[in-house]
């Protein structure tokens, strides 16, 4: 009970330290011109915020994330690619900052995993189909036929 | 037979969603693996808490494994976890380290006279830059360095009796089976 309690009492927690200060401007950073403050919030918006999970580094309010745009912001200044700038926050942070996640044996299933089920379903689709239509065309001969009116090949 | 195909469908997906549920409150979903385990600890350089005149580098620690622990008097899972370390912190069999991270020096020396210091040494990183090379999202974290400077195990959240004993010191005995 008291376990459930914490939880709620952190949900809330976060959602005040998240949500509620989301509408105040992000504090200003010296951008020299509108490309460069382009690339940032373009950049930003691909990297997590670790405290509020669900948001990214340009929308949180989070203390850290604060200090990540900061740290984003002088490496942008140092010369840094963007590929330079996600993989110095990769390597102290994991691939969890970035959000979407890299395409590697271990997420080819979050990668490609829908689209297999997806086929999946399309495959059951035609093969039900088929059978079903292989079924009626003799089921329609023997109608004609015999003009039984039940016979197996409704099995659904 | 083929009429227990949805039905059998239908199990696989409440199995699907019952692993999922498990799968969520069996660990914290918040709590993101470290890159920077078995990786030597990044360059740093900060200032004591009590003596900011003197820096502690990570050169300067080397030879002995230690323990840094994240810590903050805003932090309010670092009081939680305040207690474990006043008791557990001298059985542990390694200096503890504190990371006084992002923090006012007043605020935290008056937190650890409150509350006792379980720490042999503190150091403080007011602005935090030192504290994203270490890859700390929220404090409390704790990492175990070895004599090498080389982060081996990494807690995020605080320390509990049963991480310790599940977690910390076989990490540790790890270590000292290593280097006799």
């Amino acid at each position: 009970m008291n376990a459930v309690f914490r939880r709620v009492l952190f949900a809330l927690a976060l959602a005040l330290c998240c949500g509620a200060l989301n509408a105040q401007a992000i504090d200003p950073l010296p951008f020299k011109d509108h490309a460069e403050e382009t690339r940032f919030q373009q950049l930003t918006r691909e990297l997590r915020c670790l405290v509020c999970q669900n948001e990214n580094l340009a929308d949180s309010n989070a203390d850290l994330a604060r200090d990540l745009r900061h740290q984003v912001f002088d490496l942008m200044r140092q010369g840094k690619s963007d590929a330079q700038i996600k993989q110095y926050l990769v390597d102290r942070y994991s691939d969890f900052v970035l959000y979407d996640p890299p395409v590697q044996g271990s997420t080819l299933l979050l990668w490609f995993g829908p689209l297999a089920i997806l086929l999946a379903g399309a495959a059951v689709v035609v093969v039900t189909v088929r059978r079903r239509s292989r079924a009626q065309a003799p089921a329609s001969n023997r109608n004609a036929n015999d003009s039984s009116p039940n016979d197996e090949g409704d099995d659904w | 037979m083929s009429r227990l195909v949805p039905f059998f469908g239908f199990l696989l997906l409440v199995a699907l969603f019952g692993f999922g549920i498990w799968w969520n409150t069996r660990h914290d979903q918040r709590e993101v693996p470290s890159p920077l385990i078995n990786k030597p600890a990044p360059a740093y350089a900060l200032p004591k808490l009590d003596d900011p005149a003197q820096t502690v580098t990570r050169e300067a620690m080397l030879g002995k494994p230690y323990l840094i622990n994240v810590f903050a008097s805003w932090c309010v899972a670092c009081g939680e976890e305040h207690p474990v370390l006043m008791s557990e912190g001298q059985r542990i069999g390694v200096p503890l380290v504190g990371y006084n991270y992002k923090d006012e020096p007043d605020e935290a020396k008056a937190w650890l006279e409150r509350h006792g210091n379980p720490y042999g040494l503190v150091i403080a990183d007011r602005e935090g830059r030192t504290a994203i090379d270490f890859g700390v999202y929220g404090a409390p974290e704790t990492f175990l360095v070895d004599a090498k400077g080389v982060i081996r195990y990494k807690r995020i959240g605080p320390l509990t009796p049963a991480v310790i004993e599940r977690e910390l010191k076989p990490a540790i005995a790890a270590l000292r089976k290593e280097a006799p």
